[in-house]
């Protein structure tokens, strides 16, 4: 009987065990974690520090629910994988055999060696336990230091700033996020955080992390602020697949564990998706590794269909991606890089509230819309994908915004503000249409 | 930073300000209770102080803090995680409406003669606006709409940053204001002479389940009660047999349920911090339809049972006598138990819709609707949802939002009163509460967008 075994219950292995599941009523399905025994979604990690949820909230899946579709989950850790036997030994010196192997295993918090990175008090923020780990350094803190300018560091500023916790934000680069976010949105996002009470440190590199007499970290020095005293330090500076017990073994891995378009390793029969899994060949218009929610999701939903017999290639669509940084929400559709590029014009509105702004990246010489960055106003998913695949003009998109929006209703409605500014800037006479159902869900 | 200062002593002021103010007015309010006999200016000043306490409590409370969602420490406080103030706050409650239902003498009320102890407080404000003593309904209904206007005004200023959030609080704060407390309370006073019949015009059956009571419908005929009795008889009779199916459908029942409902506008407000204690499992899922769905039943043959009672002038059916055995039941269990001391007084323990979820016939009557023949949905923002559960976490209504989200599937559901708040709790912009075409309303096979890939198998797991 075939017996799929899928080693690491985060988004992508959930994912492809919920879709096995449901192209495939009789394969035994096995997905072995240690750090939960449920799956738990890490999106919502800072939502328990901070108190808006439980951390039973943040399991999507009532417990029943595995038993129910027969997907057993298992509560160990894999030390070593045999891929002739095709079998997995356990640290508590079981073993267990498989037909196929997914291997899920996500990422883990970079350190780049500084000295002292292993210091009490200094952690990334990943895992479970890191939750766990977070709270316990969180007693008497007063002040963190949080080291790299990215989502998850400004999460992590979030979460401190939440118990009125001092924090001061390391960013390497002139700006925050800043090999994402051009300049326009990044000022933005600097302004909000700033009014949040964050101390943005830029340019700035950690050159060391200083220990008390307790082995615990007491201040951080580094190149352009000298020593930062801080009980804490978050270090945020980007996640590398977690593939360290793979380093020996007989499969083929570079950053990540490496897999064609049809997400299979060097070794038949054995799977990788998600965090951990380096392209041969990177996807059209994408990176080797993507390690963002979605793209989990997406694999998994691809791999289900191979190990169910119908051999997939992963084919992501157009970009997308969503953040938050404190009250303000970013979605992003298509592509918008930090720098645009020679052959592409772009477009940038902000209100003056400064809680909002839109930049749109189009084609110079076609006019093809090319991608945008939305803040504080909600986009529709579902059109951009469709004007984005059906290659529609800039003139198109500013026409539709008001189809576009995502908006709760009342809310007031910039579109033709936007336009006006566009019309302005580009010498064009845009009009904006009334928002019309018959477009939305056709 | 100076102005972030000069905002933070406004908070630290004011809250305990606020605090104070309210805790003086509820003091007099409980010396009156126990039977300490006050002057006339009391009353003005206990409702005037519960009023502005809340007010100033509610401003301050997010003074000086950036516009967003403020649910930090929601899950550790001891009023809103269930601790020790939680149960003191649901014991002194439910011992209120235990009071009020079936003991009202205990809080002063004396058909016979003159009222004492806290009814009798209220007897001057309710001489100002209806020249009559007080009831206890009467104390009831303007401690409740002081709650309302008071704790909507902190809703409103914690949701300041959405408008849809703030509109639909100014209508239940509105609704409650006028149509359910001063424009029945003035009428009353005006037509004195008339039989008492209810005047809140929002008041359709079956959540006004004495309606089609005899006594009602002979009030509302009677010739003293004129043209105004025929009006009040043709509108509640209009009112759930047309205007109710037809703005559910347009709108969805959050138009009744968030927007004008006296039940809702108290959840919304003063129940607010405890929304997020609705039980999320499938099986409260399960209880809910056969409870919410058996109360319909319930009134529907009481109705039926007390119409057949008039039109054939008899007091018993089946041998059955009416009051004792339909008319009493019912509004002991329904209205009286499950709609105030669990709906209200358990607040603090089971989250602030309990009665809109498992008992009102009302919500379950434009639930039917609003789940076969609406226009109204939760649309998922195609493939952007995260799972991380706030949407879920924040229902006060129990639905596990998420599921449906992160599967890209719309929610339609009979038991959403459309509040939005899952929408604004939601990180990543993927719900929008909206009135669309009903073609491909319920997404009951969705396809996450974001990759090309060939079509779902149909099962959904």
């Amino acid at each position: 009987m075939e017996r799929i075994v899928i080693i690491g219950n985060g988004i992508s292995g959930i994912t492809t065990a919920r879709n096995v599941r449901k192209q495939n009523s009789k394969a035994q399905i096995i997905v072995i974690s240690s750090e939960t025994k449920y799956f738990f979604s890490r999106t919502a990690l800072m939502y328990a520090y901070m108190g808006h949820m439980k951390k039973e909230h943040m399991k999507p899946y009532e417990d029943n629910f595995w038993a129910k579709n027969r997907i057993e989950l298992c509560f160990a850790h894999v030390n070593t994988i045999d891929f002739n036997g095709q079998k997995l030994h356990f640290s508590n010196g079981k073993q267990t055999n498989y037909t196929k192997l997914v291997l899920a295993l996500g990422s883990k918090p970079n350190k780049f060696g500084w000295p002292g990175q292993d210091l009490e008090g200094v952690q990334g923020l990943y895992s479970y336990n890191d939750l766990e780990l977070m709270e316990e350094n969180s007693k008497n803190l007063r002040k963190a230091v949080i080291v790299g300018g990215g989502l998850i560091g400004v999460e992590m500023a979030e979460m401190f700033r939440s118990r009125n916790i001092e924090v001061d934000f390391l960013v390497r680069e002139n700006r925050f996020w800043g090999n994402v976010l051009p300049k326009e949105e990044g000022n933005l996002v600097h302004k909000h955080i700033a009014e949040h009470g964050v101390k943005l440190v830029l340019e700035t590199n950690l050159l060391e992390i200083l220990s008390d007499e307790n082995g615990r970290v007491r201040a951080v020095k580094t190149d352009t602020h000298g020593e930062i005293e801080c009980q804490f330090v978050g270090l945020t500076a980007g996640v590398s697949p977690n593939i360290q017990f793979l380093k020996e073994a007989e499969l083929e891995t570079d950053r990540g564990i490496v897999v064609n378009e049809f997400l299979e390793t060097s070794q038949p029969n054995v799977y990788a998706l998600g965090d951990c899994a380096q392209f041969k060949v990177a996807p059209k218009g994408r990176r080797k590794i993507e390690q963002v929610w979605y793209t989990g999701r997406m694999m998994g939903e691809t791999l289900a269909k191979t190990l169910t017999g119908k051999r997939t290639e992963y084919k992501p669509g157009n970009w997308f991606n969503s953040a938050k940084f404190f009250d303000i929400e970013y979605q992003t559709y298509g592509v918008v890089s930090a720098q645009v590029e020679e052959e592409n014009e772009q477009f940038y509105w902000e209100h003056t509230n400064g809680r909002m702004g839109v930049k749109f990246v189009f084609n110079k010489s076609s006019e093809q819309f090319v991608g945008i960055n939305t803040f504080g106003i909600r986009m529709r998913h579902e059109l951009f994908d469709k004007w984005l695949t059906n290659t529609k003009s800039i003139d198109f998109v500013m026409e539709h915004l008001e189809d576009v929006n995502f908006d709760p209703e009342l809310y007031k409605q910039y579109g033709s503000e936007i336009v006006n500014a566009y019309n302005s800037q580009f010498g064009k006479n845009i009009q904006i249409k009334k928002k019309k159902w018959a477009r939305i869900f056709s | 930073m100076s102005n972030t200062n000069e905002k933070n002593l406004v908070k630290s002021l004011g809250v305990p300000a606020g605090l104070m103010l309210s805790f003086i007015g509820l003091i007099i309010l409980i010396l009156s209770w126990v039977g300490v006999s006050l002057s006339p200016i009391f009353i003005w000043l206990c409702l005037g102080s519960m009023l502005t306490g809340m007010m100033v409590f509610g401003v301050s409370t997010y003074a000086g803090e950036s516009e967003g969602i403020k649910n930090n420490g929601i899950w550790t406080n001891t009023l809103t995680n269930r601790g020790l103030l939680a149960w003191v706050s649901g014991v002194v409650i439910t011992g209120f409406y235990v009071e009020l239902y079936w003991f009202p003498e205990m809080l002063g009320l004396n058909a016979e003669g003159t009222n004492t102890g806290l009814i009798a407080f209220f007897d001057p404000l309710s001489y100002a606006l209806k020249g009559a003593p007080a009831s206890q309904w009467f104390v009831y209904g303007t401690i409740y709409t002081i709650c309302i206007v008071g704790l909507g005004v902190k809703f409103i200023f914690k949701y300041r940053h959405s408008r849809y959030q703030m509109w639909r609080t100014i209508s239940v704060m509105a609704a409650q204001l006028f149509l359910a407390y001063f424009i029945p309370e003035i009428l009353e006073g005006m037509n004195e002479d008339q039989p008492y019949f209810t005047k809140d015009l929002k008041h359709f059956w079956p959540l006004n389940y004495y309606f089609f009571d005899d006594w009602h419908l002979n009030n509302m005929t009677d010739q003293a009660s004129g043209s105004m009795g025929m009006f009040y008889m043709v509108w509640g009779i209009l009112g759930f047999t047309f205007l109710t199916p037809i703005i559910t459908y347009y709108v969805g029942k959050r138009w009744y349920c968030s927007w004008i409902c006296g039940c809702g506008g108290l959840a919304e407000t003063a129940g607010d911090p405890f929304r997020h204690l609705s039980d999320k499992s499938i099986n409260s899922w399960k209880l809910e339809r056969w409870l919410i769905h058996g109360v319909l039943v319930y009134i529907t043959v009481v109705t039926a049972v007390v119409l057949y009672a008039y039109f054939t002038n008899s007091s018993t059916f089946l041998g059955l006598d009416i009051y004792t055995y339909f008319r009493k039941p019912y509004a002991f269990l329904i209205g009286a138990a499950f709609s105030g001391i669990i709906g209200v007084g358990f607040y603090p323990l089971l989250g602030n819709r309990v009665w809109c979820r498992f008992g009102c016939p009302m919500a379950a009557y434009m639930g039917i609707v609003q789940r076969f023949k609406s226009r109204f949905r939760i649309t998922t923002n195609g493939g952007q949802c995260i799972s991380c559960g706030n949407c879920s976490t924040y229902c006060e209504q129990g639905i596990d939002v998420r599921a449906y989200a992160q599967k890209g599937q719309n929610i339609v559901r009979a038991s959403c009163v459309g509040c939005g708040v899952c929408s604004a709790v939601c990180p990543r912009g993927v719900l929008k509460l909206e009135n669309g075409p009903e073609e491909n309303r319920v997404t009951d096979n969705p396809i996450l967008i974001g990759h090309e890939k060939t079509e779902l198998n149909k099962e959904i797991i």
